[in-house]
Parts: C-alpha cells; sequence; structure tokens
C-alpha cells in the first residue's frame, strides 16, 4: 500500500485542470497548480505548453475524442475500462472515442501498471475530469445557443436544451473554451448517479481487440529500427557475481552473419557476468550464441537448491527472533501459554515462472543524445533511472516507447531486460534489438520466490478458538526492486515488503492475532524475487485459508459456517468508506452467494469433494470480495487430481467494465488452477529447472473446467480485477481433496505423488 | 535459393536452409502477425498452414518449403468467419497467442464443419494461452461450426472461383 499511497502523491498532488481551445481542438488536461503562471487563462497556458500535463484527453473538431492512457495494455483491455469512465461523465458517444498509450514523457506522471489499480486509481480523477469537461462543454453550448447552462445535459456527443442541441463538435468548431478548474472545484464533482450512466457497469467492446484477432496489434518484439543489429544474450550461471573470464567465439565465426559479441560493462550493477551476441538475423544470433564457448567464474549461489530454499525458510519460520510483525492483535504468547488445544501446520510453495508467452526483449538505439527504448513494460517509472545509469545519460535523456505487453502478470513490473539491449546499443553504437529465447527468458525470470509459512491455532477449555500466529518467509520482490516501497513493521523491528505479506491481514476477526513477515535472505540472493500475478496474497492465501478448513475441520464445523461466524464486520474488519463499504459483511455476502449456487453440502460420489476458500483482493485499503467453490474428483489409485468445476462470486464494487471483468476472472481463476496443479519449478545449482514447455506445464484447454463466475450488482466504488480471482483457487482445490479423499496437502504445486502418499 | 508462395504470393529467400520459416516470415518479410513463444513447437503461437495443415513455423526449416504454400494470419485478410467470431466472443486478452490459435483452429474447421467439443479439445491444447482465454477460444469456434453446416474453406486470395462458390453457401 506505501506504493500506492506515493503514486497518489506524485499524480494526484494539487493539481488544476485545465480546458482549452488549442489550435482547432479542444484540451483538457491536469496540471499542477504553478504560481508562476497562475494569472494566465487555461487556453494560454495550453497554448504556451505552461505545464506538464499528467493526463489529458482532447476533441477535434469532427467530434472524435482522443483520450491518452499511460497504463500498459497487457490483456486487461484497460484503456477501454479508462476511457469509458471520462466518456461517461462528459456524456460521450462512445463510438467516437479513441485511445492512446503513451511514451514516459515526464509530462504523463508516474507510470506503473500492476496490483490490479487501474481502474481504483483512476476512477475518481478520470470521473472528474470527465465531469469538468462536460461543465465546460455545457458553458460554451448555452452561449452558442443563447440559453441557461443549467437546463442543458449532453448525451451522445451533444449538448441537449430542451429542443435545442448541439454537437461536441460544433462546439469545438464554433466555441473559443477558456477554463480553469481549480482543485477544489474538481473535488465537488462527484461521479454521476449510477442509475444516469450510460457507459459505465454497461456491456461494451475493448478497443484492442479487433487488432489482436488479425495479427496486425503491435508488440514490443515486433519493433524494427532502421539500420539495427539483432541480438541474443546470454545468461551467466548466476544472478549475482558471476564474471566472464575468457570467450571463445571460434565455431561461431563459421554462422552466417555473425558480427561477434559484446561483454556488457553495465554501471547498474543489473548485469553480471553478460555477454551479447550478435549477429544480422535474430536467428544467426541464436546460432552464433550457441557456438560460443564462455568460461565464467559463477557468484556464490552456483550450488544453491530448491531444498536449500525450502529449509532456510523453515529455519526461519521456527526462528521467533527472525522478521518483524506485519499484525500484533491480542497478546498471541499468552493465548499459546494458556490453551487447552492447539494444532499447527506448515505451508510451503515451490519456485513459479511468469511464463509470458512474449519473450522479454527491447529494441534501443540513440539518436540526438537521447536513449530511446521500445518495448513493452509496466513500470516505467521505476527502471527509467536504472537504463539511464547503465548507459551513462540522465533520466531526461532516456525515453520508454511503449507496446502492446505479450502477457505481463507482473513479469514486466522489472524492466532489466531493457539493460543488456541498453547496454549493446550503446558498446556497439547501432541500433539494436535484443531478444531473449524462451530459454533466456525463463532464466532471467524474476520467479515467484519459494515461500514457507507456519500457524498455530490456539483454543480455550471451552473449545473457543482464541487465536492465531503465523509466521511467512519468503524472497521479497521490493526489497531488491523498490526497497524505498517497504513500510515499517509493526513492532517497528525491520522494513518488511507489504506486497509479499499481503493477505495475512485478513478480515476474520480474531481477538489475538499475529503475522510475522520474514525475508529469505538466501532467496534474495540467488535470483531477483518478482511480483507474480495476486503477488503476496497468490501464496499467503494458501496457507491462510487451507489451515482456516483445518481449524474448521478441528472443530467439527462446516468449514462455510465456520468462516462465517468470524465475517462479523466488526472492530478492525468493520465499514470503511469508500473502498470498503460494508467491510467483512461483503466478504460473508459472496461466500453465502458461492455456498449456494456450487451446490454446498450436496451429497456427491465416492473420492468427490467441494472445498471452499476466500479472499479479499490484493490489499486491505482495496478490498475486491471473493469466494471460491471447488469440486474435485480424485483417483485414490494414483493421486490424480481432476477440477470438475469452479464456482466464484466477486464483489468488486462497481464493474466498469463487465466483460473485461469477466475476462480477467476467468484468466485469473485459471491462472489459480494451474498454480495449484501444473506449475511449479525448482531451484537447481543456482537457477530454475525447467526453462521451456517440455518440463514446464501450464494449464492447456483440455483442463479447463466448468466455470460459474458471477458478480455481485452494486454501486460501490470500483475496486481491482486483475488479480484477485486467483487467490482462493488453490486453497478452494486442497480443501476439496481434504473434503474427497481426507488428505490434507500443504504444497504448491499439489502432485498426485503427495496426494497419494498422504490417502 | 529457397521459393515458396506465401499468402499467394512468389517469394525466394536466401537464408540458410536451417532458418527455421519463424524468421523468415517475420523479420526477412516482414510479417510480424506471426509470434515467437517457445521455440520448440510446443506453445503454437507461431502456427502457419503449409499446404493447408497447421505447422509450427519456429521449428520448420526453409530447407522442405520449396515450392509449398505457406498462409500466415496476413492471408486470411481479416475475412475468416473466426476472426468475426474472436471479436464478436472477446476472445484475446494479451492478444499474442491469439494468430496462432486463429490458425490452429482454422484448419480444424476447414476438415469439419461440426467439430465435438472433445474434437475441438483435442485439435487446440496444443495451443498455449497464458492468458487462459480457453474458455473463449472455444466458444468462438462452436460460433462459426455452429452458423455453417459445410466445412469453413481457409480464405485464399489467389483462388476466386472457390471463394464465389462458397460464398453461394454463406462461408467465406
Amino acid at each position: 500500500m506505501t506504493r500506492l499511497n506515493k503514486t497518489e502523491k506524485i499524480e494526484q498532488s494539487r493539481r488544476n485542470f485545465l480546458i482549452g481551445t488549442v489550435g482547432t481542438g479542444l484540451v483538457m488536461a491536469f496540471a499542477p497548480v504553478m504560481t508562476a503562471y497562475s494569472s494566465e487563462s487555461a487556453a494560454t497556458a495550453l497554448n504556451k505548453k505552461h505545464f506538464n500535463p499528467t493526463v489529458w484527453f482532447e476533441i477535434d473538431q469532427t467530434g472524435s475524442i482522443l483520450v491518452n492512457i499511460s497504463r500498459a495494455e497487457m490483456g486487461q483491455h484497460v484503456g477501454t475500462a479508462i476511457a469509458r469512465i471520462v466518456a461517461d461523465e462528459l456524456g460521450a458517444d462512445w463510438n467516437k472515442v479513441t485511445i492512446k498509450h503513451v511514451d514516459t514523457d515526464p509530462k504523463w506522471g508516474y507510470m506503473v501498471t500492476g496490483g490490479s489499480w487501474s481502474v481504483f486509481q483512476s476512477y475518481l480523477p478520470m470521473s472528474q475530469a470527465g465531469a469538468a469537461g462536460r461543465t465546460a462543454l455545457i458553458e460554451a453550448a448555452a452561449t452558442l445557443l443563447g440559453v441557461q447552462a443549467s437546463e442543458c445535459k449532453t448525451q451522445n456527443s451533444q449538448v441537449i436544451c430542451g429542443d435545442k442541441s448541439i454537437s461536441f463538435a460544433d462546439i469545438v468548431s464554433k466555441g473559443k473554451i477558456d477554463k480553469t478548474f481549480s482543485p477544489e472545484e474538481l473535488a465537488k464533482f462527484i461521479p454521476k448517479d449510477p442509475k444516469t450512466r450510460q457507459l459505465i457497469a454497461k456491456p461494451s467492446k475493448a478497443l484492442d481487440i479487433p487488432a489482436k484477432s488479425t495479427g496486425t496489434a503491435k508488440y514490443g518484439i515486433d519493433v524494427e529500427l532502421e539500420g539495427m543489429v539483432y541480438a541474443r544474450p546470454l545468461i551467466p550461471p548466476t544472478r549475482y557475481g558471476s564474471k566472464v573470464l575468457n570467450v571463445n567465439d571460434s565455431k561461431a565465426t563459421d554462422v552466417k552473419g555473425y558480427l561477434g559479441y559484446e561483454i556488457l560493462q553495465d554501471p547498474s550493477n543489473i548485469l553480471q557476468g553478460w555477454v551479447s551476441v550478435l549477429a544480422d538475423t535474430y536467428y544467426g544470433a541464436i546460432r552464433a550464441a550457441q557456438a560460443i564457448e564462455i568460461e565464467y567464474q559463477a557468484g556464490e549461489t552456483a550450488n544453491v537448491s530448491e531444498q536449500d530454499l525450502i529449509d532456510e525458510g523453515e529455519r526461519l519460520v521456527a526462528d521467533k527472533s527472525s522478521g518483524g510483525l506485519f499484525v500484533d492483535l491480542g497478546d498471541i504468547d499468552k493465548t499459546a501459554a494458556e490453551a487447552k488445544k492447539s494444532i499447527d501446520g506448515t505451508y510451503r510453495t515451490a519456485s513459479a515462472l511468469h511464463f509470458a508467452l512474449e519473450p522479454v526483449n527491447a529494441a534501443v538505439e540513440f539518436k540526438d543524445g537521447i536513449c530511446h527504448v521500445h518495448t513493452g513494460n509496466q513500470w516505467q517509472s521505476l527502471f527509467l533511472p536504472v537504463v539511464a545509469k547503465s548507459v551513462g545519460l540522465t533520466d531526461d535523456k532516456v525515453i520508454i516507447h511503449q507496446y502492446y505487453l505479450g502477457g505481463g502478470f507482473g513479469r514486466r513490473l522489472a524492466g532489466d531486460y531493457m539493460i543488456p539491449a541498453a547496454v549493446t546499443a550503446k558498446a556497439i553504437g547501432k541500433p539494436v534489438k535484443l531478444v531473449f529465447t524462451r530459454e533466456d527468458d525463463s532464466r532471467f525470470d524474476c520467479i515467484r520466490s519459494p515461500s514457507v509459512q507456519h500457524f498455530a491455532a490456539y483454543w480455550d477449555g471451552e473449545d473457543a478458538l482464541q487465536g492465531i500466529d503465523h509466521a511467512a518467509a519468503a524472497g521479497w520482490p521490493s526489497l531488491t526492486m523498490a526497497p524505498g516501497f517497504m513500510p515499517d513493521s509493526v513492532d517497528k523491528k525491520t522494513k518488511v515488503d507489504a506486497f509479499s505479506i499481503s493477505g495475512a491481514d485478513h478480515w476474520y476477526s480474531l481477538n489475538n492475532h499475529r503475522v510475522r513477515a520474514i525475508n529469505n535472505p538466501l532467496a534474495q540472493k540467488t535470483f531477483v524475487p518478482g511480483y507474480l500475478r495476486a503477488v503476496g496474497p497468490g501464496w499467503i492465501g494458501w496457507g491462510v485459508e487451507s489451515f482456516m478448513d483445518e481449524i474448521a475441520h478441528a472443530q467439527n464445523m462446516d468449514p462455510i459456517d465456520f468462516r462465517m461466524q468470524l465475517l462479523d464486520a466488526k472492530g478492525r474488519n468493520a465499514s470503511k468508506a469508500p473502498e470498503a463499504v460494508g467491510g467483512a459483511k461483503r466478504l460473508a455476502h459472496v461466500l453465502n452467494e458461492t455456498k449456494m449456487k456450487s451446490g454446498w453440502g450436496k451429497t456427491l460420489p465416492k473420492n468427490e469433494g467441494m472445498g471452499v476458500a476466500i479472499a479479499a483482493g490484493q490489499e486491505r485499503t482495496m478490498p475486491t470480495w471473493s469466494a471460491c467453490v471447488a469440486h474435485v474428483k480424485v483417483d485414490p489409485a494414483t493421486g490424480d487430481v481432476k477440477v470438475l468445476k469452479l464456482t466464484n462470486v466477486m464483489d468488486c464494487g462497481t464493474v466498469v467494465h463487465p466483460d473485461g471483468a469477466l475476462a480477467q476472472t476467468e484468466g485469473a481463476m485459471l491462472w489459480g488452477l494451474s498454480l495449484a496443479l501444473h506449475e511449479g519449478t525448482a531451484i537447481k545449482d543456482g537457477q530454475v529447472a525447467d526453462t521451456n514447455l517440455n518440463t514446464y506445464t501450464p494449464l492447456r484447454m483440455a483442463d479447463v473446467p466448468e466455470l460459474d463466475i458471477s458478480f455481485v450488482q452494486n454501486t460501490e466504488f470500483p475496486t481491482g480485477l486483475g488479480e484477485p480471482g486467483l487467490i482462493a483457487v488453490a486453497p478452494a482445490i486442497g480443501n476439496a481433496i481434504f473434503n474427497a479423499v481426507g488428505a490434507r496437502v500443504r504444497d504448491l504445486p499439489i502432485t498426485p505423488k503427495a496426494v497419494k502418499a498422504l490417502i | 535459393m529457397i521459393t515458396f508462395t506465401l499468402n499467394g504470393n512468389k517469394m525466394s529467400t536466401d537464408a540458410p536452409s536451417d532458418t527455421p520459416l519463424l524468421w523468415v516470415i517475420r523479420d526477412e518479410f516482414g510479417l510480424k502477425g506471426t509470434k515467437f513463444g517457445c521455440g520448440i513447437a510446443m506453445c503454437g503461437a507461431c502456427t502457419v498452414h503449409l499446404n493447408g495443415g497447421p505447422v509450427r513455423s519456429c521449428s520448420l526449416p526453409i530447407a522442405a518449403l520449396n515450392g509449398s504454400e505457406i498462409r500466415t494470419i496476413e492471408g486470411l485478410e481479416n475475412k475468416h468467419p473466426l476472426q468475426k467470431a474472436w471479436v464478436d466472443n472477446q476472445v484475446p486478452q494479451c492478444g499474442y497467442c491469439q494468430s496462432g490459435q486463429i490458425m490452429q483452429a482454422s484448419t480444424l474447421l476447414a476438415t469439419n464443419a461440426n467439430p465435438s467439443d472433445e474434437e475441438i479439445v483435442n485439435h487446440m491444447t496444443g495451443n498455449l494461452c497464458r492468458c487462459m482465454s480457453y474458455k473463449r477460444i472455444k466458444e468462438a469456434i462452436k460460433q462459426v461450426s455452429s452458423a455453417s453446416v459445410s466445412v469453413v474453406e481457409i480464405y485464399d486470395p489467389k483462388r476466386e472461383s472457390i471463394l464465389q462458390s462458397n460464398n453461394e453457401q454463406g462461408v467465406v
């Protein structure tokens, strides 16, 4: 959440909203409140470019509306959702709206696309911007038509005043608009009454889909630069501390088009022991790279294994002095000392790859002292300074040009793959397109760290649950990539990566609850831990919700009834406006809905079972309420698990782009299933063991179960949707396996071997 | 020199004969709709048609292609009914695999007018979609198959007569 707050500060510090005629069009833009130009009118400031607008849109004389989008498009149709928020408030004809994904010019503000935040963060400012635009258009129309502005409304790109009307196109052509809204005036615009909405929460088609159905959508890997050469990187044996001792390219010289190699010197220190291989075709670069022999001095993690990482995690969760507290309610030590009954459990997850289908890549050229990077990326503002450092330029001399992302899933929050392209281009003085092969991409992935969690639950003499003690150890993405975004622990002992422990601070009311967040330093130095779709809650939820079932069974209670009694929406779990109106009651509601829809409690054939789990999205400050029931069938002879059906009810408040929301949830849930049963790799000799589809096996069409997904229809503040659907799936499957055959699985991925051994 | 037909046009290349077709299509002939995913013929993002059948161009050396007919997503010219169905069903998310999915699916409908669910899954399960848009891929294929009683010929710009006769039957 720290990152979110910081982002808000950067994006939403005091800003005026300027609307003015510029050339033949009408521009609407946020701009910082700057005293130097405070006496200027909006039109003057816009024409003189006396500001750095952070977001803007424009209407031309034909009435065409262009909305600039600073968020990355990676499958979530984010531009469509954001543009519909603006267009609804404007009263625009949706057919006249187009979107443009922009580069990293500082005027666009802080650029990050992740955390399922885009709609959540954009909803209010973009609504207000649209409302301000509507107000200015109405005022101009009233003057042109000779009527009172108070009698006018906008609809379908027209201003309508009684029996008179004028189109946005005509207003832009005929009227001169010059208006500034102060931050205070802007804040007075509350989003439209849901009953009057024309676009938000209505069916719509995504603007990016036609190009993605004809092969014309342009991804980073499709970029060509004049005079460029192709490069493939050679990945060293360890992430840190590798050195190139000797390069022998005598066998590469036979490869047609081979142009040589570069040993990369990187002042940003992202690259340690890297070589890039150059050729006039990419296939030439692949072949030459295969033929080059390199002698390395490997770093100290060259022999680290997955088991070493898990052992270290188990040691850390057992060591009460490790880590820092993330939750500290009541007195868990006293609770434990006085407990009459207790249970405990250790949950683990294996390393997992992002495996975005477009291997990471970047094309870089230096032109007039500017380093132009062409790539698809999710967190341009984080890695632009790193690119600058790697090529010895200041930040203002680097521009990252954005393209469609062939999958993000958090992989492209790290922009590390731009560095070898930039350093190579600088070294050879030519434009370079550097593409990772699939195997290169996997070996350089910022994987989801293996994790270990330990839980203990305590009951008093009345058999009433008194508290839960929880410790979780893993590699932390923010510690390597963005340590400035890590808040202090509750006990002020250390900084914690909130993104790697979120979800442990769940919405169940407990008298005594302690969560200890622990970094696994061996993971941290072996690889760069990455943000992988759903991030912390993606693996924290596996432990929390599986263990909740263990507690329910220890109390001989139905797992849904048990959860319901803890979802009382009291204390810290009460309603909080605007993002958590209703509090834990909303979670209880989706749980109850899912119970009814799934047929919970009905008699099932032998070896079949249903399991339940709930989740509250990415963070307590942006809860997306969800409940999932998995129906599985287990073959006791082989331990094979087949998921027959997943039932999920989501409550994300207002569903801005309903079909996009459904698509995101379908994808997120199948990701949850894939991570539960089909994926998972291991660190072997300091790197991931599985680098391609021959051994890394994400879910395929044949593995897709029946999906029953629905959204609660309400008009609450919209929260995020890209990730939350993932979280509850794995524990729902694990809990279903227990109910089917009595096997309590505690490791992800769930393997037939493990299930069989537990039956 | 190796010569073949690409989307109805005769093309020749001097690339080394072991070069996979994918790189020739993308980087020599500039057709970027065909994608690089895994490089070992296991994701399907690079699927094109070789003489009407689906092949993984990342693992197909051009040496074998003299005189053959290759079709890529661009060769469908946005006229294949699957492409409309893809938009109707809002199939793509990131979209990166979708050229390959469409090329793979079109070869099913070219030989089987009304595939069963099982036939669709068997034909498509080799194509990975990392966004997991599988449910919609299947629904879009079913939309096309249920709209026609005959197989869906793949659009070929050089064969006007077939195109016309197909149009009379209500398919492309």
